[in-house]
């Protein structure tokens, strides 16, 4: 390249020339060579987001078994691609470190937490569910067949998938677990 | 709409843009206001009186629609002789008993209806039995079909009448004195809504918590029901009353419901009073005609979906097996069991009451008194760590050695780490593909219940209990792809329902009473049609939608699926006249088309496609063939919208204004200063500040800002939010300000009787001083996301620390968006002066000393 082609490449050069200079006449050759992280997906994934009820549309961008980007998806009536603030971290969500991936337990009176395995973990709880509910089984109350426990309730479930509610729902209901309750009334 | 429903408000603005009036009523302005033609602020907990106000000013000057009225409504039906109004008692309807504190609510019972069967007294947290208001699901209770009728509208006794009557005092001076709103402002809103509301013109009204978390949330909603309705703007393109929600399936977490009182598709639970076998349960949920007339098939589906082979003719399909409820079992009952040593396990899973739910402490001592909890979040939330952090161990009420919780905290999968559907707050089931696996223990909470259930099931296996044969003749067997994870779609496909042949059904009315057919949830039946999902699909929908000059699609029919039956407006069989043809050509939706004898047109017809506009009912049809073809309200018993709620409810027939639990005024329509039915829980975790106290002298509402969610757990982790909105704050007016001595950015503490809270002074003119009942009041804003500690990068003070736990006595929801509060200058104080102080403050407040200089005032000096 020529001194001369190489200074006519500068940017500010070219603004001065009077290419547009907030366009064309702005953009280095640093700019023409940066791709967007989204072209360079392995896969782009139809997603919802995950905050409030409205259902904006989400476009999960994923390389090498990571997510690399979040964005909305244009095609959606509901959101025509936009995304608010929250929608709009949502990467962050799911990919900022302080995201917790292990097990923890605190003892009865335990003053820190403690690791625990998975299997373990899971072995306990229902080792719990099981014993709490025998403890406090009542077929019936003042004279009424009720079939059930109070020693048992869950809270929770409007941030979860319609899937997950009817398993929850399905599991209590059998388990005698009427204390089932979520968001939607608080 | 534009702070916490911002992507949703592009749509608002697309309309004003078209040249719709958009008014915002809400005491601060917001994003919302600024954005709008008008803003309305109001006093918070008087909007009854305001929409009260507007449905006098349709009555009073004849701007009802009155064909939609006559034909659709419930306007002409006649009510008995002793039904009395709250106009004739002060406040209270006919049928009040004080000694129970709830309604017998059968003189609101139609003219020549049958009585109102009533459960054995009961009181204090169980009143709410006595109406009976959880039974009825979705379809309401029962009322006869051919209720004594007046078509002229004029008999004295006729809803339309008993409307005018009870309404009259609904003046717009009225709500100048209760809700501070101008006669200039009322009046504008007052023509825009009438001008927008007839034939060729709608109005649509939205609204959020900020009507349903009062102790009257549910007649908010009932008033705004009844103007509507009056005006036809019900089951008409750009009508409606729009319910905003603020979790990405807290539609779906109802529907499928997660909540006591509900089994999935609105049925209710059974009780343990009238619901012994299936017979009095059918006999008893819903009315035999309507679409609710189908209930038997709707519940042998769920019960066959629920326990398969086991579920047969001769035993009524397990309809024992399901547990029976005796009273409120809604999540503050939960937690006052759980501190009364009853409730002893608790799973929370994706919430955060320790901070998110009203009066924190109760929810933190309820925490500490459990044997264990388990908590499934992304991040540790302050309910998994309050044994460690909460705001208790700094003012010694509580100490981590001597709480006796076991905690269980599990990683959860986040919504790309896993595949299934949200419903959004518009029914609508979008399906999200699967992006990656979890990382670490993360899990999905598909996983997690399925695992469960098999490790209980493992340990009861053999047992010869009559109480294990629920959960082990349960159907559990869900096909995995990695041999861990039950498959969502098997699932979906479950909600959805099949037939002898196992294929998936296409429509609820496919369903049997037999036990021949299954469905997880009847509404939902059809979003796995033709054993495709529905929810996944994604045909991109571009607006306008104009073929040949002619409107194609009005809605986007092809985008995900919506209940029922892929239906986009509710009841729209009222967009056509009595006659079946469009109201005008501006406002049309579907028609009757007499060529081809069905509904068309530009959405999926809310009625029987081949029902006739002039079909009259046979003497005892059932289901919906007892409903006539002008009766566009198919899940009521008698298919019409109702003015007036002849049984239901257990705070009254019609919606009257109640000051808030926690007030500085009285009721200057009614000797009844609150709801007398309000559900109350009077124990020392629960203070109240008493009404009219100078102590608590400012109102007190809570809000949400555009840049967190809830109570923090999925916001206040993120850098980006965090630094987006850092801090808590309270918003007050120049003159609030000026009278408390605060400045801008200044520390400030926000008192009430349950505990004091500190936040950066926001003084801001989006909140201005209100004049009520000839005196200022200021209002105080305060956002609820932050909380002391557990995962998030920011920490504040809980807002919702603040409120009381006070009640609707119809869907247990608590008062979060009108409380009394004092505010002063300066940083709360730490440990057990806090404490003190509170308590300083609740004695000097009670009994209430009008007149009094506040506690506050005394400390300054």
């Amino acid at each position: 390249m020529g001194v001369a082609k190489w200074i006519g490449a500068w940017p500010v050069v070219r603004q001065l020339a009077g290419e547009d200079p907030r366009r064309e006449g702005a953009r280095s050759r640093r700019t023409e060579e940066i791709r967007p992280r989204t072209g360079e997906a392995d896969e782009v994934v139809r997603s919802v987001c995950p905050y409030c009820a409205v259902g904006c549309g989400q476009l999960v961008y994923v390389k090498d078994g990571a997510v690399t980007q979040i964005e909305g998806d244009p095609d959606s009536p509901v959101s025509r691609g936009r995304l608010c603030p929250k929608g709009a971290a949502s990467k962050q969500l799911v990919t900022h470190p302080g995201r917790r991936t292990e097990v923890l337990y605190r003892r009865p009176y335990g003053t820190e937490w403690e690791r625990l395995g998975l299997d373990e973990a899971m072995d306990m709880i229902a080792d719990r569910v099981v014993r709490t509910r025998a403890e406090t089984w009542q077929d019936e109350d003042e004279g009424r067949k009720v079939r059930r426990t109070l020693g048992i309730a869950s809270l929770g479930g409007a941030t979860l998938d319609n899937e997950e509610n009817y398993l929850m729902k399905k599991f209590y209901s059998a388990a005698g677990i009427v204390q089932v309750e979520n968001q939607a009334r608080i | 709409m534009a702070e916490c429903h911002p992507v949703a408000f592009q749509w608002v603005m697309e309309a004003r843009r078209r040249g719709t009036k958009v008014i915002h009523v809400d005491p601060r302005f917001t994003r919302t206001s600024a954005l709008a033609d008008r803003h309305v602020p109001i006093r918070a907990g008087a909007d009854i009186v305001f929409l009260g106000a507007l449905i006098h000013h349709v009555l009073s000057g004849g701007h009802d629609f009155r064909e939609y009225v006559v034909a659709y409504t419930n306007a002409a039906t006649i009510l008995r002789e002793d039904y009395a109004d709250t106009e004739d008692l002060d406040g209270l309807f006919s049928g009040w008993d004080p000694g129970e504190h709830g309604y017998d609510p059968k003189t609101w019972h139609y003219q020549g209806g049958p009585e109102t069967r009533r459960h054995p007294p009961e009181s204090g947290a169980r009143h709410a039995e006595v109406g009976g208001a959880h039974q009825y699901g979705s379809g309401g209770p029962v009322v006869h079909h051919h209720g004594e009728r007046d078509e002229t509208l004029e008999h004295p006794r006729c809803v339309y009448q008993v409307l005018k009557r009870h309404f009259a005092r609904y003046t717009p001076e009225l709500v100048e004195e209760v809700c501070g709103v101008p006669l200039e402002a009322f009046a504008e809103v007052a023509d825009a809504v009438v001008a927008n509301s007839r034939r060729d013109r709608t109005t649509a009204w939205v609204y959020s918590v900020g009507w349903t978390q009062h102790t009257v949330g549910v007649q908010y909603i009932r008033t705004a029901s009844i103007l509507q309705l009056l005006l036809g703007n019900m089951g008409r393109p750009g009508g409606g009353i729009l319910a905003l929600r603020g979790h990405a399936s807290i539609q779906g977490s109802t529907d499928i419901p997660t909540l006591f009182d509900l089994l999935p598709g609105y049925l209710p639970m059974p009780n343990a009073y009238d619901h012994g076998d299936i017979g009095s349960y059918l006999a008893d949920a819903a009315g035999t005609t309507g679409f609710w007339g189908n209930k038997r098939s709707y519940l042998v589906s769920l019960l066959k979906a629920w326990w398969g082979e086991a579920a047969r003719e001769d035993n009524e399909f397990c309809f024992e097996y399901l547990p029976r409820l005796t009273g409120d079992h809604g999540s503050y009952a939960t937690v006052m069991g759980q501190i009364d040593g009853t409730v002893k396990g608790y799973f929370v899973v994706g919430e955060n009451p320790a901070v998110g739910s009203s009066g924190g402490k109760a929810q933190r001592l309820g925490l500490a008194a459990l044997d264990w909890l388990v908590v499934r979040d992304m991040t540790l939330v302050e309910t998994a760590t309050f044994w460690k952090d909460g705001p208790e161990l700094e003012t010694g009420e509580l100490a981590t050695e001597s709480i006796g919780t076991e905690v269980f905290f599990l990683p959860a999968a986040s919504h790309v780490e896993k595949a299934g559907s949200f419903t959004n707050t518009q029914r609508l089931l979008q399906w999200r593909h699967k992006a990656l696996d979890p990382p670490g223990d993360c899990r999905s909470d598909l996983w997690f219940f399925h695992r469960l259930g098999l490790l209980v099931r493992d340990r009861l296996r053999g047992s010869t209990l009559q109480r294990d044969r629920p959960l082990l003749d349960l159907t559990w067997d869900y096909p995995s792809e990695d041999g861990e994870e039950p498959s969502p779609e098997a699932v979906l496909k479950e909600i959805n329902g099949t037939g002898p042949d196992g294929k998936a059904l296409s429509a609820y009315t496919e369903l049997q009473p037999d036990g021949s057919t299954s469905a997880g949830c009847w509404i939902y039946t059809g979003c796995y049609a033709g054993d495709s999902n529905r929810t996944a699909r994604r045909e991109p929908w571009r607006d306008p939608v104009v073929r040949d000059g002619e409107p194609a699609a009005m809605v986007a029919p092809d985008w995900g699926w919506a209940w029922p039956a892929n239906r986009r407006i509710l009841y729209n069989r009222a967009s056509a006249d009595p006659e079946g043809r469009p109201w005008s050509e501006r406002k049309r939706l579907i028609w009757w088309d007499a060529a081809s004898g069905t509904w068309s047109g530009g959405d999926v017809p809310d009625f029987e496609r081949r029902k006739p506009p002039d079909y009259t009912p046979a003497e005892g049809a059932t289901a919906q063939d007892a409903l006539s073809g002008v009766d566009p309200f198919i899940m009521q018993t008698d298919g019409k919208g109702w003015l007036f709620a002849p049984t239901g409810l257990v705070d009254g027939p019609l919606p009257a204004h109640y000051e808030p639990a926690e007030s500085p005024y009285p009721n200057p329509l009614y000797g009844q200063r609150a709801n007398p039915a309000r559900q109350r829980f009077e124990r020392p975790e629960n203070p109240a500040n008493p009404p009219e106290t100078p102590v608590y002298p400012y109102v007190l509402t809570t809000y949400r800002l555009t840049e967190h969610h809830t109570a923090g757990g999925m916001s206040r982790p993120l850098s980006y939010l965090s630094e987006l909105q850092p801090e808590p704050f309270a918003e007050i007016s120049p003159e609030l300000a000026a009278e408390a001595g605060v400045r801008n950015g200044e520390w400030v503490t926000v008192l009430t009787s349950r505990t004091a809270v500190e936040a950066r002074a926001l003084v801001t003119r989006r909140l201005r001083p209100l004049r009520v009942m000839g005196r200022v009041v200021h209002q105080v804003g305060m956002p609820y996301h932050w909380g002391w500690g557990g995962d998030g990068l920011v920490t504040g003070d809980a807002a919702n620390d603040l409120l009381p736990i006070v009640l609707d006595p119809n869907v247990h929801i608590q008062e979060s968006k009108a409380v009394t509060c004092a505010l002063f200058p300066g940083r709360r104080p730490r440990g057990a002066e806090l404490l003190d102080l509170v308590e300083r403050h609740r004695r000097a407040a009670a009994p209430a000393p009008i007149g009094d200089p506040p506690v506050w005032k005394e400390e300054r000096t």
